[in-house]
Protein backbone atom coordinates (compact mmCIF):
# COMPACT_ATOMS: atom_id res chain seq x y z
CA UNK A 1 0.00 0.00 0.00
CA UNK A 2 1.66 3.58 -0.89
CA UNK A 3 2.23 5.39 2.11
CA UNK A 4 -0.32 8.15 3.30
CA UNK A 5 0.42 11.04 1.40
CA UNK A 6 -2.32 13.39 2.74
CA UNK A 7 -2.22 16.18 6.19
CA UNK A 8 -0.01 14.45 8.83
CA UNK A 9 -0.69 16.46 11.61
CA UNK A 10 1.74 17.06 14.12
CA UNK A 11 4.36 14.87 12.74
CA UNK A 12 7.12 13.68 14.75
CA UNK A 13 10.47 13.76 13.12
CA UNK A 14 11.21 16.42 9.52
CA UNK A 15 10.71 14.96 6.20
CA UNK A 16 11.14 16.06 3.02
CA UNK A 17 7.48 16.53 2.44
CA UNK A 18 7.84 19.56 4.75
CA UNK A 19 10.26 21.52 3.10
CA UNK A 20 7.34 23.24 1.32
CA UNK A 21 5.72 24.68 4.63
CA UNK A 22 9.26 26.01 5.53
CA UNK A 23 9.74 27.65 2.21
CA UNK A 24 7.13 29.50 2.91
CA UNK A 25 7.05 29.88 6.88
CA UNK A 26 11.08 31.14 7.34
CA UNK A 27 10.26 34.38 5.17
CA UNK A 28 7.17 35.07 6.67
CA UNK A 29 8.40 34.66 10.09
CA UNK A 30 11.66 36.88 9.45
CA UNK A 31 9.39 39.85 8.10
CA UNK A 32 7.21 38.97 11.38
CA UNK A 33 10.47 39.42 13.41
CA UNK A 34 12.17 42.14 11.49
CA UNK A 35 10.29 45.08 14.04
CA UNK A 36 11.14 43.42 16.66
CA UNK A 37 14.66 42.78 16.46
CA UNK A 38 14.61 46.57 15.29
CA UNK A 39 13.49 47.37 18.01
CA UNK A 40 16.45 45.02 20.22
CA UNK A 41 19.21 46.71 18.08
CA UNK A 42 17.78 50.41 17.90
CA UNK A 43 17.90 50.52 21.72
CA UNK A 44 20.96 49.94 22.09
CA UNK A 45 22.81 52.01 19.73
CA UNK A 46 24.39 54.65 20.22
CA UNK A 47 23.26 58.60 18.94
CA UNK A 48 26.23 58.59 16.21
CA UNK A 49 23.99 55.16 14.86
CA UNK A 50 21.01 56.40 15.60
CA UNK A 51 21.84 59.80 12.96
CA UNK A 52 23.93 57.50 10.91
CA UNK A 53 22.91 57.83 6.82
CA UNK A 54 22.38 55.26 5.33
CA UNK A 55 20.59 54.19 8.28
CA UNK A 56 22.25 50.71 9.50
CA UNK A 57 19.52 47.95 10.63
CA UNK A 58 22.32 46.31 13.26
CA UNK A 59 23.33 48.11 15.90
CA UNK A 60 27.59 47.90 15.77
CA UNK A 61 28.85 49.42 19.30
CA UNK A 62 25.98 48.62 21.46
CA UNK A 63 25.60 51.13 24.65
CA UNK A 64 23.41 51.40 27.46
CA UNK A 65 22.95 55.03 26.84
CA UNK A 66 19.38 54.83 25.98
CA UNK A 67 18.26 53.37 28.99
CA UNK A 68 20.69 55.64 30.92
CA UNK A 69 18.61 58.58 29.36
CA UNK A 70 15.23 56.92 29.91
CA UNK A 71 15.79 56.85 33.96
CA UNK A 72 17.64 60.63 34.04
CA UNK A 73 14.68 62.03 31.85
CA UNK A 74 12.71 60.68 34.53
CA UNK A 75 14.42 62.31 37.04
CA UNK A 76 14.66 65.61 35.69
CA UNK A 77 10.88 65.21 35.34
CA UNK A 78 10.45 65.29 39.53
CA UNK A 79 9.20 61.48 39.37
CA UNK A 80 12.07 59.03 39.03
CA UNK A 81 11.99 56.03 37.03
CA UNK A 82 11.81 53.38 39.80
CA UNK A 83 8.51 55.40 41.01
CA UNK A 84 6.55 54.38 37.56
CA UNK A 85 8.24 51.01 37.93
CA UNK A 86 7.15 49.97 41.25
CA UNK A 87 3.70 51.62 40.04
CA UNK A 88 3.81 49.43 37.35
CA UNK A 89 4.87 46.17 39.16
CA UNK A 90 2.55 46.51 42.14
CA UNK A 91 -0.94 47.16 39.73
CA UNK A 92 -0.04 44.56 37.32
CA UNK A 93 0.80 42.00 39.96
CA UNK A 94 -2.31 42.55 41.96
CA UNK A 95 -4.44 43.07 38.99
CA UNK A 96 -3.50 39.76 37.13
CA UNK A 97 -3.76 37.88 40.57
CA UNK A 98 -7.30 39.08 41.16
CA UNK A 99 -8.11 38.64 37.43
CA UNK A 100 -7.25 35.01 37.58
CA UNK A 101 -9.36 34.32 40.99
CA UNK A 102 -12.76 36.71 39.81
CA UNK A 103 -12.49 34.82 36.24
CA UNK A 104 -11.85 31.06 37.86
CA UNK A 105 -14.81 31.59 40.68
CA UNK A 106 -17.18 32.59 37.77
CA UNK A 107 -16.04 29.81 34.81
CA UNK A 108 -16.58 27.45 38.01
CA UNK A 109 -20.09 29.08 38.57
CA UNK A 110 -20.76 29.21 35.40
CA UNK A 111 -19.92 25.66 34.24
CA UNK A 112 -20.24 23.21 37.33
CA UNK A 113 -23.13 24.84 39.88
CA UNK A 114 -27.25 24.96 39.15
CA UNK A 115 -28.54 28.46 39.28
CA UNK A 116 -31.04 30.13 37.74
CA UNK A 117 -29.80 32.48 34.65
CA UNK A 118 -26.60 30.65 33.93
CA UNK A 119 -27.29 30.16 30.34
CA UNK A 120 -28.59 34.15 30.03
CA UNK A 121 -25.41 35.02 31.81
CA UNK A 122 -23.14 32.52 30.12
CA UNK A 123 -24.91 34.24 26.38
CA UNK A 124 -24.11 37.59 27.62
CA UNK A 125 -20.43 36.73 28.33
CA UNK A 126 -20.45 35.71 25.10
CA UNK A 127 -21.90 38.40 23.55
CA UNK A 128 -19.47 40.53 25.04
CA UNK A 129 -16.36 38.71 23.34
CA UNK A 130 -17.76 41.53 20.49
CA UNK A 131 -17.04 43.99 23.21
CA UNK A 132 -14.21 47.06 22.69
CA UNK A 133 -13.17 48.88 25.12
CA UNK A 134 -12.06 52.06 23.79
CA UNK A 135 -15.15 52.26 22.01
CA UNK A 136 -17.15 53.70 25.39
CA UNK A 137 -14.20 55.40 26.69
CA UNK A 138 -16.03 58.19 27.52
CA UNK A 139 -19.16 56.20 29.30
CA UNK A 140 -16.47 54.51 31.33
CA UNK A 141 -14.71 57.53 32.37
CA UNK A 142 -18.27 58.97 33.73
CA UNK A 143 -18.88 55.49 35.55
CA UNK A 144 -15.29 55.79 37.15
CA UNK A 145 -15.90 59.30 38.33
CA UNK A 146 -18.87 58.97 39.87
CA UNK A 147 -17.73 55.86 41.32
CA UNK A 148 -15.31 57.89 42.90
CA UNK A 149 -12.35 55.91 41.91
CA UNK A 150 -10.07 58.80 39.99
CA UNK A 151 -6.77 58.75 41.38
CA UNK A 152 -6.66 55.66 43.04
CA UNK A 153 -4.41 52.89 42.54
CA UNK A 154 -7.39 50.46 42.21
CA UNK A 155 -8.35 52.54 38.68
CA UNK A 156 -5.35 51.12 36.81
CA UNK A 157 -6.26 47.84 37.64
CA UNK A 158 -10.23 47.46 38.19
CA UNK A 159 -11.34 47.98 34.91
CA UNK A 160 -9.26 45.42 33.35
CA UNK A 161 -9.96 42.37 35.56
CA UNK A 162 -13.39 41.25 34.05
CA UNK A 163 -12.38 40.04 30.64
CA UNK A 164 -15.34 38.26 28.75
CA UNK A 165 -12.19 36.35 26.82
CA UNK A 166 -10.91 35.31 29.37
CA UNK A 167 -14.04 33.63 31.30
CA UNK A 168 -15.14 32.26 27.98
CA UNK A 169 -11.83 30.05 27.75
CA UNK A 170 -11.65 28.97 31.54
CA UNK A 171 -15.53 27.80 31.35
CA UNK A 172 -15.16 25.91 28.34
CA UNK A 173 -11.93 24.20 29.87
CA UNK A 174 -13.35 23.51 33.50
CA UNK A 175 -16.76 22.09 30.79
CA UNK A 176 -13.80 19.28 30.38
CA UNK A 177 -13.33 17.73 34.10
CA UNK A 178 -15.05 15.20 34.71
CA UNK A 179 -18.23 15.59 37.18
CA UNK A 180 -17.25 12.22 38.62
CA UNK A 181 -14.50 14.06 40.45
CA UNK A 182 -17.21 16.79 42.06
CA UNK A 183 -19.09 14.25 43.55
CA UNK A 184 -16.44 12.22 44.50
CA UNK A 185 -15.29 15.42 46.75
CA UNK A 186 -19.17 16.21 48.03
CA UNK A 187 -19.02 12.78 49.28
CA UNK A 188 -16.10 13.26 51.52
CA UNK A 189 -17.97 16.52 52.62
CA UNK A 190 -16.19 19.46 50.70
CA UNK A 191 -18.11 22.54 49.92
CA UNK A 192 -18.37 23.87 46.59
CA UNK A 193 -15.64 26.79 47.50
CA UNK A 194 -13.41 23.64 49.33
CA UNK A 195 -13.80 21.65 45.76
CA UNK A 196 -13.17 24.70 43.78
CA UNK A 197 -9.72 25.56 45.68
CA UNK A 198 -8.55 21.78 45.90
CA UNK A 199 -9.62 20.19 43.61
CA UNK A 200 -10.21 22.30 40.08
CA UNK A 201 -7.69 25.02 40.72
CA UNK A 202 -4.85 22.85 40.46
CA UNK A 203 -6.54 20.61 37.18
CA UNK A 204 -7.20 24.12 35.55
CA UNK A 205 -3.50 25.77 36.00
CA UNK A 206 -3.47 25.76 31.95
CA UNK A 207 -6.43 28.11 31.32
CA UNK A 208 -5.74 29.85 34.78
CA UNK A 209 -2.30 30.60 32.92
CA UNK A 210 -3.95 31.40 29.62
CA UNK A 211 -5.98 34.20 31.61
CA UNK A 212 -2.94 35.14 33.29
CA UNK A 213 -1.22 36.24 30.39
CA UNK A 214 -3.93 37.93 28.96
CA UNK A 215 -4.53 40.32 31.93
CA UNK A 216 -0.69 40.83 32.38
CA UNK A 217 -0.77 42.13 28.84
CA UNK A 218 -3.86 44.23 29.38
CA UNK A 219 -2.62 45.72 32.24
CA UNK A 220 1.08 45.53 32.08
CA UNK A 221 0.56 48.07 28.57
CA UNK A 222 -2.65 50.33 29.22
CA UNK A 223 -2.25 53.54 29.08
CA UNK A 224 -5.46 54.35 29.10
CA UNK A 225 -6.01 53.90 32.55
CA UNK A 226 -3.15 56.30 34.07
CA UNK A 227 -3.69 58.98 31.27
CA UNK A 228 -7.60 59.56 31.66
CA UNK A 229 -8.00 58.33 35.48
CA UNK A 230 -5.18 59.24 37.51
CA UNK A 231 -4.12 62.87 38.06
CA UNK A 232 -1.38 62.40 40.40
CA UNK A 233 2.42 62.22 38.32
CA UNK A 234 3.75 59.62 41.01
CA UNK A 235 0.98 57.40 40.40
CA UNK A 236 1.18 56.81 37.30
CA UNK A 237 2.57 53.65 35.62
CA UNK A 238 5.56 52.68 33.21
CA UNK A 239 2.93 52.43 30.46
CA UNK A 240 2.20 56.02 30.56
CA UNK A 241 5.48 57.59 30.90
CA UNK A 242 6.66 55.74 27.87
CA UNK A 243 3.69 56.48 25.59
CA UNK A 244 4.21 60.32 27.02
CA UNK A 245 8.05 59.81 25.58
CA UNK A 246 7.17 61.61 21.89
CA UNK A 247 6.22 64.73 23.95
CA UNK A 248 8.68 65.34 26.20
CA UNK A 249 11.71 64.94 23.81
CA UNK A 250 11.80 67.22 21.46
CA UNK A 251 14.14 66.03 19.03
CA UNK A 252 12.53 63.40 17.33
CA UNK A 253 15.89 61.72 16.58
CA UNK A 254 17.39 61.04 19.93
CA UNK A 255 14.28 60.55 21.03
CA UNK A 256 14.03 57.47 18.81
CA UNK A 257 16.79 55.82 20.83
CA UNK A 258 15.11 56.39 24.03
CA UNK A 259 11.35 54.99 22.56
CA UNK A 260 13.06 51.82 21.08
CA UNK A 261 14.46 51.24 24.92
CA UNK A 262 11.46 52.24 26.45
CA UNK A 263 9.88 49.39 23.52
CA UNK A 264 11.88 46.42 24.65
CA UNK A 265 11.30 47.38 28.58
CA UNK A 266 7.76 47.30 27.97
CA UNK A 267 8.09 43.96 25.32
CA UNK A 268 10.49 41.80 27.18
CA UNK A 269 7.83 40.74 30.43
CA UNK A 270 5.61 39.85 27.88
CA UNK A 271 7.45 37.75 25.71
CA UNK A 272 9.00 36.00 29.25
CA UNK A 273 5.87 35.18 30.64
CA UNK A 274 4.67 33.91 26.90
CA UNK A 275 7.49 31.66 26.95
CA UNK A 276 7.11 30.04 30.46
CA UNK A 277 3.62 29.20 29.61
CA UNK A 278 3.08 28.73 25.67
CA UNK A 279 2.57 25.41 26.31
CA UNK A 280 0.10 25.81 28.84
CA UNK A 281 -1.91 28.41 26.66
CA UNK A 282 -1.94 25.82 23.64
CA UNK A 283 -3.66 23.59 25.95
CA UNK A 284 -6.30 25.89 27.09
CA UNK A 285 -6.71 26.88 23.34
CA UNK A 286 -7.80 23.36 22.60
CA UNK A 287 -10.79 24.23 24.18
CA UNK A 288 -11.88 27.49 23.18
CA UNK A 289 -14.25 26.76 20.40
CA UNK A 290 -17.78 28.37 20.24
CA UNK A 291 -20.23 25.71 20.26
CA UNK B 1 -16.43 29.77 56.34
CA UNK B 2 -14.74 28.46 53.33
CA UNK B 3 -16.21 24.93 54.68
CA UNK B 4 -20.27 26.49 54.17
CA UNK B 5 -19.68 28.65 50.93
CA UNK B 6 -21.47 26.59 48.49
CA UNK B 7 -23.66 29.21 46.92
CA UNK B 8 -23.16 30.18 43.16
CA UNK B 9 -23.30 33.49 44.61
CA UNK B 10 -19.61 33.32 46.46
CA UNK B 11 -18.50 32.51 42.63
CA UNK B 12 -20.21 35.24 40.35
CA UNK B 13 -20.81 37.86 42.68
CA UNK B 14 -17.20 39.69 41.61
CA UNK B 15 -16.98 38.73 38.35
CA UNK B 16 -20.87 39.97 37.62
CA UNK B 17 -20.15 43.08 39.95
CA UNK B 18 -16.88 44.49 37.64
CA UNK B 19 -18.70 43.06 34.11
CA UNK B 20 -21.54 45.08 34.53
CA UNK B 21 -19.59 48.29 36.26
CA UNK B 22 -17.22 48.33 33.40
CA UNK B 23 -18.77 46.87 30.36
CA UNK B 24 -22.75 47.46 30.97
CA UNK B 25 -23.38 50.05 32.17
CA UNK B 26 -20.92 52.18 30.20
CA UNK B 27 -22.62 51.05 27.23
CA UNK B 28 -26.05 52.09 28.52
CA UNK B 29 -24.38 55.42 29.84
CA UNK B 30 -23.21 55.58 25.73
CA UNK B 31 -26.63 54.60 24.69
CA UNK B 32 -28.28 57.40 26.97
CA UNK B 33 -25.97 59.99 26.25
CA UNK B 34 -25.80 59.42 22.46
CA UNK B 35 -29.50 61.46 22.67
CA UNK B 36 -28.15 64.24 24.37
CA UNK B 37 -25.74 67.28 24.14
CA UNK B 38 -23.08 67.09 26.60
CA UNK B 39 -20.15 69.34 26.33
CA UNK B 40 -19.14 67.98 30.21
CA UNK B 41 -19.19 71.23 32.01
CA UNK B 42 -23.12 71.33 31.71
CA UNK B 43 -25.61 68.73 32.50
CA UNK B 44 -26.82 66.67 29.58
CA UNK B 45 -29.36 67.82 27.35
CA UNK B 46 -31.86 65.76 25.78
CA UNK B 47 -32.05 66.52 22.27
CA UNK B 48 -33.67 63.18 20.30
CA UNK B 49 -32.00 61.84 17.61
CA UNK B 50 -30.12 64.92 16.81
CA UNK B 51 -26.59 62.94 17.27
CA UNK B 52 -27.78 60.57 15.14
CA UNK B 53 -29.35 62.72 12.21
CA UNK B 54 -26.55 65.01 12.00
CA UNK B 55 -24.39 62.04 12.18
CA UNK B 56 -25.82 60.27 9.05
CA UNK B 57 -26.21 63.86 7.41
CA UNK B 58 -24.17 66.60 8.38
CA UNK B 59 -20.78 65.33 9.39
CA UNK B 60 -19.20 65.38 5.90
CA UNK B 61 -16.03 64.49 7.70
CA UNK B 62 -18.05 61.18 8.97
CA UNK B 63 -19.37 59.95 5.34
CA UNK B 64 -17.00 60.55 3.32
CA UNK B 65 -13.31 59.59 5.12
CA UNK B 66 -14.10 57.96 8.64
CA UNK B 67 -17.04 55.62 7.43
CA UNK B 68 -15.45 54.31 3.92
CA UNK B 69 -12.35 54.26 5.85
CA UNK B 70 -13.66 52.29 8.58
CA UNK B 71 -14.91 49.80 6.02
CA UNK B 72 -11.94 49.31 3.94
CA UNK B 73 -9.88 48.92 6.64
CA UNK B 74 -11.91 46.80 8.23
CA UNK B 75 -12.59 44.29 5.24
CA UNK B 76 -9.52 44.04 4.51
CA UNK B 77 -7.31 43.66 7.80
CA UNK B 78 -10.27 41.66 8.93
CA UNK B 79 -10.87 38.47 6.35
CA UNK B 80 -7.00 38.83 5.08
CA UNK B 81 -6.14 38.25 8.70
CA UNK B 82 -8.32 35.90 9.68
CA UNK B 83 -7.21 33.85 6.43
CA UNK B 84 -3.89 34.42 7.12
CA UNK B 85 -4.11 32.66 10.81
CA UNK B 86 -6.36 30.01 9.44
CA UNK B 87 -3.44 29.60 7.10
CA UNK B 88 -0.55 29.57 9.05
CA UNK B 89 -2.02 27.62 11.15
CA UNK B 90 -2.77 24.67 9.04
CA UNK B 91 1.03 24.73 7.88
CA UNK B 92 2.01 25.19 11.92
CA UNK B 93 0.41 22.10 12.44
CA UNK B 94 2.25 19.94 9.73
CA UNK B 95 5.71 20.63 10.80
CA UNK B 96 7.30 18.93 14.07
CA UNK B 97 6.57 19.97 17.41
CA UNK B 98 10.16 21.85 18.03
CA UNK B 99 9.95 24.13 15.21
CA UNK B 100 6.47 24.86 15.34
CA UNK B 101 6.98 26.02 18.85
CA UNK B 102 9.17 28.53 17.25
CA UNK B 103 7.41 29.74 14.66
CA UNK B 104 4.49 30.20 16.82
CA UNK B 105 6.09 32.35 19.54
CA UNK B 106 7.56 34.05 16.29
CA UNK B 107 4.15 35.07 14.54
CA UNK B 108 2.32 35.76 18.04
CA UNK B 109 4.69 37.91 19.02
CA UNK B 110 3.65 40.92 17.37
CA UNK B 111 0.12 40.73 19.20
CA UNK B 112 1.94 41.20 22.22
CA UNK B 113 3.44 44.64 22.28
CA UNK B 114 1.93 47.58 23.51
CA UNK B 115 0.45 49.26 20.36
CA UNK B 116 1.89 52.97 21.00
CA UNK B 117 5.17 51.76 22.25
CA UNK B 118 5.48 49.94 18.78
CA UNK B 119 4.17 52.43 17.04
CA UNK B 120 8.20 53.56 16.76
CA UNK B 121 9.25 51.27 14.46
CA UNK B 122 6.78 52.22 11.93
CA UNK B 123 7.53 56.03 12.39
CA UNK B 124 11.14 55.12 12.08
CA UNK B 125 11.03 52.43 9.35
CA UNK B 126 8.64 54.84 7.37
CA UNK B 127 9.96 58.59 8.28
CA UNK B 128 9.36 60.90 5.94
CA UNK B 129 13.21 61.85 5.20
CA UNK B 130 16.26 59.70 4.24
CA UNK B 131 17.11 58.58 7.57
CA UNK B 132 13.80 55.88 7.16
CA UNK B 133 14.75 52.27 6.21
CA UNK B 134 12.32 52.40 3.57
CA UNK B 135 12.96 56.11 1.64
CA UNK B 136 16.57 54.72 2.25
CA UNK B 137 16.12 51.46 0.71
CA UNK B 138 14.11 52.95 -2.00
CA UNK B 139 16.63 55.92 -2.77
CA UNK B 140 19.91 53.31 -2.74
CA UNK B 141 17.75 51.03 -5.48
CA UNK B 142 17.04 53.88 -7.35
CA UNK B 143 13.38 53.27 -7.18
CA UNK B 144 13.05 56.92 -6.49
CA UNK B 145 14.91 60.40 -6.47
CA UNK B 146 12.72 61.97 -3.18
CA UNK B 147 12.05 60.34 0.19
CA UNK B 148 8.15 59.91 0.48
CA UNK B 149 6.32 61.52 3.30
CA UNK B 150 4.79 57.93 3.79
CA UNK B 151 2.98 58.44 7.31
CA UNK B 152 1.86 62.27 6.40
CA UNK B 153 0.56 61.57 2.58
CA UNK B 154 -3.16 60.64 2.48
CA UNK B 155 -1.98 57.84 -0.43
CA UNK B 156 0.13 56.00 1.73
CA UNK B 157 -0.97 56.26 5.55
CA UNK B 158 -3.80 53.90 4.88
CA UNK B 159 -2.20 51.18 3.27
CA UNK B 160 0.66 51.52 5.56
CA UNK B 161 -1.82 50.81 8.51
CA UNK B 162 -3.11 48.12 7.11
CA UNK B 163 0.50 46.48 6.66
CA UNK B 164 0.69 47.34 10.68
CA UNK B 165 -2.49 45.83 11.79
CA UNK B 166 -1.66 42.51 9.29
CA UNK B 167 1.81 42.56 11.02
CA UNK B 168 -0.03 42.18 14.50
CA UNK B 169 -3.06 39.96 13.68
CA UNK B 170 -2.09 36.62 14.67
CA UNK B 171 -3.70 36.98 17.90
CA UNK B 172 -5.22 35.02 20.71
CA UNK B 173 -7.74 33.46 17.25
CA UNK B 174 -4.55 31.96 15.87
CA UNK B 175 -3.34 30.08 18.61
CA UNK B 176 -6.78 29.05 18.96
CA UNK B 177 -7.38 27.76 15.65
CA UNK B 178 -3.66 26.06 15.85
CA UNK B 179 -4.71 24.21 18.72
CA UNK B 180 -7.80 23.40 17.27
CA UNK B 181 -6.31 21.98 14.33
CA UNK B 182 -3.80 19.89 16.31
CA UNK B 183 -6.56 18.51 18.18
CA UNK B 184 -8.27 16.95 15.02
CA UNK B 185 -8.18 13.21 15.26
CA UNK B 186 -5.55 11.99 12.24
CA UNK B 187 -7.23 9.10 11.39
CA UNK B 188 -9.98 10.73 10.13
CA UNK B 189 -7.76 11.64 7.23
CA UNK B 190 -6.79 8.74 6.51
CA UNK B 191 -10.04 7.31 5.94
CA UNK B 192 -11.52 10.03 4.04
CA UNK B 193 -8.45 9.31 1.55
CA UNK B 194 -9.61 5.38 1.99
CA UNK B 195 -12.99 6.59 0.42
CA UNK B 196 -11.65 8.85 -1.96
CA UNK B 197 -10.66 11.86 -0.85
CA UNK B 198 -8.70 13.61 -3.52
CA UNK B 199 -6.12 16.62 -2.76
CA UNK B 200 -5.73 19.05 0.04
CA UNK B 201 -8.52 21.34 -1.01
CA UNK B 202 -10.97 18.55 0.12
CA UNK B 203 -9.10 17.81 2.94
CA UNK B 204 -9.72 21.74 4.27
CA UNK B 205 -12.91 22.34 2.97
CA UNK B 206 -14.38 18.77 4.46
CA UNK B 207 -12.57 17.64 7.04
CA UNK B 208 -10.42 20.36 8.63
CA UNK B 209 -13.09 23.21 8.75
CA UNK B 210 -15.78 21.32 9.84
CA UNK B 211 -13.54 19.42 12.79
CA UNK B 212 -12.84 22.72 14.04
CA UNK B 213 -15.64 24.64 13.48
CA UNK B 214 -16.07 26.15 16.87
CA UNK B 215 -12.34 27.62 16.82
CA UNK B 216 -13.17 28.59 13.68
CA UNK B 217 -15.92 31.03 15.19
CA UNK B 218 -13.91 32.27 17.72
CA UNK B 219 -10.78 32.78 15.67
CA UNK B 220 -13.42 34.93 13.76
CA UNK B 221 -14.82 37.23 16.78
CA UNK B 222 -11.69 37.70 17.92
CA UNK B 223 -10.50 38.85 14.12
CA UNK B 224 -13.44 41.23 14.19
CA UNK B 225 -12.61 42.59 17.55
CA UNK B 226 -8.86 42.59 17.16
CA UNK B 227 -9.72 44.72 13.60
CA UNK B 228 -11.83 47.25 15.52
CA UNK B 229 -9.60 47.49 18.13
CA UNK B 230 -6.22 48.72 16.88
CA UNK B 231 -8.30 51.86 15.04
CA UNK B 232 -6.16 54.31 16.70
CA UNK B 233 -2.92 53.55 14.73
CA UNK B 234 -3.35 55.81 12.35
CA UNK B 235 -3.30 58.33 14.80
CA UNK B 236 0.14 57.12 16.32
CA UNK B 237 1.77 56.66 12.87
CA UNK B 238 0.76 59.97 11.61
CA UNK B 239 1.29 61.11 15.21
CA UNK B 240 -1.44 63.72 14.44
CA UNK B 241 -5.47 63.61 15.35
CA UNK B 242 -7.46 63.89 12.90
CA UNK B 243 -4.38 62.28 10.67
CA UNK B 244 -3.50 64.11 7.62
CA UNK B 245 -6.51 64.82 5.23
CA UNK B 246 -8.50 63.00 7.49
CA UNK B 247 -6.29 59.64 5.60
CA UNK B 248 -6.41 57.19 8.51
CA UNK B 249 -9.04 58.18 10.21
CA UNK B 250 -11.44 55.49 11.80
CA UNK B 251 -14.46 55.30 14.06
CA UNK B 252 -12.29 54.90 16.76
CA UNK B 253 -10.09 58.20 16.30
CA UNK B 254 -13.42 60.25 15.13
CA UNK B 255 -14.48 59.42 18.85
CA UNK B 256 -11.81 60.71 20.38
CA UNK B 257 -11.70 63.60 18.44
CA UNK B 258 -15.45 64.79 19.34
CA UNK B 259 -15.68 63.27 22.98
CA UNK B 260 -11.72 64.71 23.62
CA UNK B 261 -10.63 67.05 21.93
CA UNK B 262 -13.84 69.08 20.94
CA UNK B 263 -15.89 67.78 24.51
CA UNK B 264 -18.67 67.06 22.17
CA UNK B 265 -19.56 64.12 24.65
CA UNK B 266 -23.30 63.22 23.38
CA UNK B 267 -22.48 63.54 19.68
CA UNK B 268 -19.08 60.95 20.47
CA UNK B 269 -21.54 58.87 22.27
CA UNK B 270 -23.45 58.54 19.34
CA UNK B 271 -20.53 57.38 17.20
CA UNK B 272 -19.79 54.88 19.62
CA UNK B 273 -22.88 53.18 19.50
CA UNK B 274 -22.68 53.47 15.89
CA UNK B 275 -19.46 51.49 16.11
CA UNK B 276 -21.03 48.88 18.70
CA UNK B 277 -23.61 48.18 16.45
CA UNK B 278 -21.72 47.83 13.46
CA UNK B 279 -18.94 44.97 15.33
CA UNK B 280 -21.92 43.13 16.58
CA UNK B 281 -23.31 42.83 12.86
CA UNK B 282 -20.33 42.30 11.49
CA UNK B 283 -19.83 39.48 13.59
CA UNK B 284 -23.23 38.39 13.16
CA UNK B 285 -23.27 38.07 9.63
CA UNK B 286 -19.69 36.57 9.97
CA UNK B 287 -20.81 33.78 12.29
CA UNK B 288 -23.61 32.92 9.73
CA UNK B 289 -21.37 32.66 6.53
CA UNK B 290 -19.38 30.35 8.50
CA UNK B 291 -22.38 28.56 9.70
CA UNK B 292 -23.46 27.92 6.57
CA UNK B 293 -20.98 25.36 6.10
CA UNK B 294 -22.65 22.90 8.27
Amino acid sequence: MAKFSGMKINPKHFHRSQLKFYILLIPLAAFVALPILFIVSHAFKPMNELFAYPPRFFVRVPTLQNFRNLVQLAADSGIPFSRYLFNSIVVTVVGVFLSILVTSLAAYGLSKLKFKGKKVLFEINTLALMFVPIAVTIPRYLTISRLGLIDTYMVLFLPLIAIPVGLFLVKQFIDQTPNEIIEAAKIDGASEMQIFLRVIMPIIAPAVATVGILSFQLIWNDVVGPALYIDSESMKTLSFYFSTLAAIVGNPVAGQGMMAAASLIMFVPNIIMFLFLQAKVMNTMAHSGIK
Amino acid sequence: MIRKMNSPLWFLTPYVLLFVMFIIIPIIIAIGLSFTYFNTIQTPEYVGLRNYIELLTRDEVFMQYVLPNTIKFAFIVGPVGYIMSFLLAWILAQVPHRSRTVFAIILYSPSMTAGIAMAVVWTVMFSGDATGYVNALLLNWGFIQEPIQFLTSPQYLMNIMIVVALWGSMGVGFLAMLAGILNIDQTLYEAAYMDGMKNRWQEIFYITIPMMKPQMLFGAVMAVVGTFQIGAIGVQLSGANPTPQNAGQLMVNHIEDFGFIRYLMGYASAVSVVLLVMIYSISKVTFNILGEKD
